[in-house]
């Protein structure tokens, strides 16, 4: 079996980052990640795109990624594409599997660069084809160029809307409009937080040019939405949504894009009996971590927006900081040097995460996203819908894992990914009590899905 | 400290602790069930709920007859049918060799006057299980076995347990029992419960339990694994397990594979927290692949390892506690406790209600595995 020093989950802005770190020590890296290339979501496709025109219509900041990954490349680490990480025992082995095969790996050092997931919102009508997200079009457009030749309704909150319509456009594309589901008042209470915010005053200019594209290019920009729904028989052919004042709207729709934020992938901590704890300001969970990043668990790390959403250059930092600290546990520095080192990483850190309660309190998502109707479905692998959820709570005070095993929600092939933080709110508001309180489904292992075929074929591996 | 009456306290609220419970409220008792944390947390939910009479010790074949009679009219006795299905249990031999062992054990079965297992060709297995793989020579099967549904057979015993007048406190961990009397004081933090008897259905803790009481019972554990597949269609309808392996193979009604068989992970009884060994577990998927090529791409949603009580001749301990008045043992199933829910809830009404019961529960005796201590 293999060893490494370091096994890195993910080749985006973090685990890059901290694969490049970590080999300025001569450390052994190893980065596993689930695509074919380097990049992450937010680089996605950047070494074969930036150059590119399409890579101009993605803009400065993913092309920046390009000396990312160009570094990366060169740091010295193995590599290893298109590969799945399924389980983490302690220790660590790690499991891997690619081309439906598996094999086992054992590294002094993990670290979990596994970036976010965007929020799921059950909304009436959401699991009709031709409903996506905002992120998986924007996967289209970077790895492939792929742009809908239909007009596109576009509803959410948050940057990665106006990111994705402004490139859109650029594009070619046609954007029927934006219904904004951030609640009014929301400007007020993030208000505020401008002052420290203002330390990271391009990023934000950056949003205000995006707002100002829309509108100068005559897109219909409706704010304030509520109640928004896909209806169609087969797939979607008309979208209802309720205005700020009160009157409900029809509209033809072939697409109907949606987005309401992003929340870390929390999977493989939980999995790994990682402590979390719950964080009001972004409506999730995140891994309890020290200041490098190490979690609840000795050698185990985790960077990047999997600690918490912040962005690419906090990734990058946060890869940064876990490297250093592990070559200080592996010997390759001393506590001192690694001090010294960490200080201005830690300097910059600290701006950029200024910029995150202003942003967070702008777009913090509506109450309405964790109430979904009776009739709406939460769990989409089992059809299972949240007056169904509900009903559960007749008998005693049963949180997530009750509800799992009574119900089959969270049961299906995406393991709790889609409906794991709704039924947590549901059983929150059904309960009086808090989301914190409530608690998330236990993960069981594997992380991801793995054939029958590629277990079995493990029976064979040599035990050392 | 609060003080409930009751009857009879039963600790743990697993499907023995339910079933112990229903059948005792039924029979006019005032019963409280204390559960440490939920109903069904550990091995009643982690269960692949097999309902099997076949290949079971021979002490265990009386009450596991009567118990599948039970199953088949279960929805009589719990108001639910449980999603328990009669579609066979079969043991595979892969081999003539196996197929002799097979033979062998039917036989001792005849001679014993039972008729439950009953020897079958390859082309008999074919027409039961046709995705089975063709090397299969012969197999034993016991046609009225089956399978049920561990999740819907614990909502409709707690469900009956209710309707039957049993309190249910859940997150209420036993943490001292004291003589009171002639009854005993259970303590659970700041709640405080007073019985003339108890019933000890802790599972894997059981043996903690007893310890409260003053029996020093030696007592394993056991962490089996289990894999849940996605849906596929409808591939077979009886178990399946194989002579000389770890497996044990079924789909459930919703259609995914359930696959178990015994494979060990690891466990702790302080924390109460199991995982999974992925190295062990794949020799059930080896095996699972082996029988049934055709899966070998089917993909693997959860993995999982249930923690219960072993003991040291795999029989359960089922009977009054030789030093402690009004206190009943049911535990330590050792990895087949699913299929005797009904019965060994009515064995335990029996010893507490009548002070004696009918049925065969000799080899069960708490006292076998004290020994150790009484010689020492």
């Amino acid at each position: 079996m293999k060893r490494v020093d370091v096994l890195i989950v993910g080749a985006g802005p973090a685990g890059m980052a901290a694969a490049v770190a970590a080999r300025r020590f001569g450390l052994d890296v190893l980065v596993v990640d689930d695509q074919p290339a380097p990049g992450g979501q937010i680089w996605r496709s950047v070494e074969t795109v930036a150059a590119t025109a399409r890579g101009a219509i993605l803009g400065e900041s993913y092309q920046s990624g390009l000396s990312t990954a160009e570094a990366f490349r060169a740091c010295g680490a193995a590599y290893e594409p298109g590969t799945q990480l399924w389980q983490i025992e302690p220790g660590f082995r790690a499991y891997l599997s690619r081309d439906r095969k598996a094999w086992t790996l054992e590294a002094r050092a993990v670290v979990l660069a596994t970036g976010a997931q965007e929020r799921p919102v059950p909304f009436p009508g959401w699991t009709l084809p031709g409903v996506l997200t905002v992120g998986a079009a924007q996967i289209l457009l970077k790895s492939s160029g792929q742009i809908p030749d239909k007009p596109v309704w576009v509803a959410g909150s948050g940057p990665l809307p106006l990111l994705y319509l402004t490139q859109l456009l650029r594009a070619g594309g046609q954007v029927a409009g934006y219904l904004d589901t951030t609640p009014p008042g929301r400007l007020r209470v993030a208000l505020p937080h401008l002052p420290k915010a203002l330390r990271a005053a391009g990023d934000l200019l950056k949003g205000f040019g995006w707002a100002t594209t829309l509108r100068l290019r005559g897109i219909p920009v409706i704010k304030h939405v509520t109640d928004v729904e896909a209806t169609g028989k087969d797939r979607v052919e008309a979208i209802r949504y309720r205005t700020a004042d009160g009157k409900d709207a029809t509209a033809p729709a072939e697409l109907l894009l949606v987005h309401e934020g992003v929340v870390p992938n929390i999977h493989a901590p939980l999995a790994l009996g990682c402590a979390v704890a719950w964080r009001d300001d972004q409506d999730c969970y995140v891994p309890v971590l020290d200041r490098w990043g190490e979690t609840s668990q000795s050698n185990l790390f985790v960077a990047g927006d999997g600690a918490g959403i912040a962005g690419a250059t906090a990734a990058v930092l946060r890869g940064e900081l876990a490297a250093l600290r592990i070559a200080e546990r592996l010997g390759r520095t001393d506590a001192q040097a690694a001090e010294t080192a960490a200080a201005p990483l830690l300097l910059r850190l600290g701006r950029e995460l200024a910029l995150r309660p202003f942003l967070d309190a702008l777009f913090k998502p509506r109450p309405q996203i964790f109430a979904p109707s009776d009739d709406t479905i939460v769990c989409r692998c089992e059809e299972i819908t949240a007056g169904g959820i509900r009903a559960m709570v007749e008998v005693g005070q049963p949180g997530p894992n009750q509800v799992k095993a009574f119900t089959r929600a969270g049961m299906g092939p995406c393991q709790g990914r889609q409906c794991g933080y709704t039924v947590t709110r549901i059983l929150a508001a059904a309960e009086g009590r808090s989301a914190a309180d409530v608690g998330f489904y236990r993960v069981r292992p594997p992380l991801k899905p793995i054939t029958l075929g590629e277990l079995a074929g493990l029976e064979q591996e040599a035990v050392p | 400290m609060t003080r409930d009456q009751a009857d009879v306290v039963v600790i743990g609220g697993g499907l023995h602790g339910l079933s112990a419970a229903l059948y005792l409220a039924r029979a006019g008792k005032g019963v409280v069930i204390l559960e440490r944390a939920w109903v069904g947390r550990h091995a009643s939910g982690a269960t692949a709920a097999g309902v099997r009479t076949l290949g079971r010790d021979l002490a265990e074949v009386p009450i596991s007859l009567e118990a599948m009679d039970m199953w088949h009219r279960i929805e009589t006795i719990v108001g639910d049918a449980c999603g328990f299905h009669a579609h066979g249990q079969i043991r595979v031999a892969e081999t003539e060799r196996h197929l002799t062992e097979l033979n062998e054990r039917a036989a001792k079965l005849r001679q014993l006057g039972y008729a439950h297992e009953e020897i079958i060709d390859a082309s008999e297995l074919r027409r039961l299980v046709p995705a089975l793989s063709t090397h299969c020579v012969g197999a034993l099967v016991a046609r009225r076995d089956g399978a049920a549904d561990p999740h819907r057979a614990l909502s409709a015993f707690r469900r009956s347990c209710e309707a039957a007048g049993v309190t249910i406190h859940e997150g209420c961990g036993v943490t001292a029992i004291e003589r009171q009397g002639a009854d005993w004081l259970i303590r659970a933090g700041e709640q405080g419960f007073v019985a003339p008897a108890i019933v000890n259905a802790a599972g894997a803790w059981a043996a903690r339990v007893a310890s409260l009481i003053g029996d020093d019972i030696a007592l394993g554990m056991k962490a089996s694994m289990m894999i849940v597949t996605e849906r596929l269609a409808p591939l077979l309808e009886p178990v399946v397990s194989a002579v000389g392996r770890s497996l044990s193979f079924k789909q459930s009604g919703q259609g995914t594979l359930v696959i178990g068989g015994g494979l060990q992970g690891k466990a702790d009884l302080d924390t109460q927290l199991s995982s999974v060994d992925y190295r062990e577990l794949a020799k059930g998927a080896r095996a699972a692949t082996d029988l049934f090529p055709c899966v070998r791409d089917v993909r693997i949603i959860r993995t999982w390892a249930g923690m219960e009580a072993k003991t040291a001749d795999l029989l359960p301990v089922i009977g009054p506690s030789p030093n402690a008045p009004g206190v009943i043992h049911a535990f330590g199933f050792s990895g087949h406790g699913f299929q005797l829910v009904p019965v060994v809830g009515a064995i335990v009404c029996d010893l507490l209600v009548h002070g004696k019961t009918e049925r065969q529960i000799e080899a069960f005796a708490a006292k076998r595995l004290m020994a150790r201590k009484a010689a020492a």
